[in-house]
């Protein structure tokens, strides 16, 4: 028998690349699941993503992908969602090139709210360089470059993604499978940008150095620090400090770029 | 049935930890890569969940519900 993910992966190219114990597994499993679920038209799938760890997920992939610079992704995904709007565009980035690089293009594809699915695996330091700090490493955690503890306020995406206006936005974690998939499912059918955050372990660089046991401790520390939103309401400030809120942020419907860009065009055509 | 692909697996004991009915145990034969892989202890317990074949990031694991 064959693991469910296998009819879209590569098979030659197996095992991956990712450390053992690495979130990106989890979620390549999780994006395969939701494909599944939704019997997607697999030609008319494209991936894209930058540099990074997560970025390698689409070579993994049996489908067209792009791997393109560093943070540009969302731009290159904007093009081919404009020039042909049957395809289901899905981007994977990490949190350097969502929230440090590729921030600008971020807001703007947000503000735009083309649609695409971003899936971004934020496992809180610069995994393939060396663990260097990232814009969301936590305050007082240990990086190769921060040894004595990180000093700055790390970067809410969920919050800047629904800020810049985009139509839904979800947080979960690596330890929350089931409601990723359901995340993924909806946020591929959402008209509009579709924000997905995942908190990833990534036991290399980010568990080694604050003096985590191995991956399983990293990932129970994910799991138990993460608090859904709805319980987090009633939560004071104080209480919510160093916690993970995951749960869906946002869910709503807004005009989207690629079918307003055509409706002008073929209003302005100049018919001969 | 439980199925594990031993040559993917490279011992994280992620499915270990997070199976509710503690169903995984590590095996005692290295695999082709040197490592441990985990292998099915008791498959009585299973409820078929399948949570072990989302969280295993190699894809080694697969259920089929009889």
């Amino acid at each position: 028998m064959e693991h469910f993910a296998l009819k879209y992966l590569r098979k030659d190219r197996l095992p991956h690349i990712f450390c053992p114990g690495c979130g990106i597994g989890i979620i390549i499993n999780c994006t395969c699941k939701a494909m599944d679920e939704l019997n997607l038209d697999l030609d008319k799938v494209v991936l894209t993503s930058g540099i990074g760890c997560s970025s390698r997920i689409p070579g993994y992939f049996y489908l067209d992908s792009l791997h393109t610079t560093h943070g540009r992704a969302l731009a290159f995904a904007t093009g081919i969602k404009v020039a042909n709007p049957e395809l289901t565009v899905i981007c994977f980035t990490g949190d350097g090139d969502t929230g440090a690089i590729g921030g600008n293009h971020f807001i703007h594809a947000c503000r735009r709210n083309i649609d695409i699915t971003v899936i971004c695996v934020n496992n809180y330091i610069y995994g393939m360089t060396g663990g260097q700090v990232s814009p969301t490493t936590p305050e007082e955690k240990v990086a190769t470059t921060a040894p004595y503890g990180n000093i700055e306020n790390p970067l809410d995406l969920c919050k800047l993604a629904e800020a810049a206006g985009a139509s839904y936005v979800a947080r979960w974690t690596t330890a929350h499978p089931f409601q990723l998939v359901r995340s993924i499912k909806k946020g591929i059918n959402k008209k509009g940008f579709a924000f997905i955050e995942v908190v990833s372990q990534c036991y290399t660089y980010f568990g080694r150095l604050n003096k985590f046991k191995n991956n399983i401790e990293l990932l129970k520390y994910i799991k138990e620090n993460s608090i859904n939103i709805n319980k987090a309401k009633n939560m004071s400030e104080e209480e919510l400090k160093g916690k993970i809120i995951v749960g869906e942020f946002v869910d709503r419907e807004k005009s989207e770029f690629s079918e307003e860009i055509h409706k002008l065009i073929d209003k302005h055509k100049i018919v001969k | 049935m439980i199925f594990i692909n031993k040559e993917l697996c490279k011992a994280c004991y992620i499915c270990i930890e997070f199976c509710p009915k503690k169903v995984f145990t590590i095996s005692k034969e290295l695999n082709k890569k040197g490592v441990y892989p985990s292998e099915v202890d008791d498959e009585s317990r299973c409820t078929y969940c399948k949570i072990c074949e989302l969280m295993c990031p190699d894809q080694a694991i697969t259920v089929v519900k009889k």
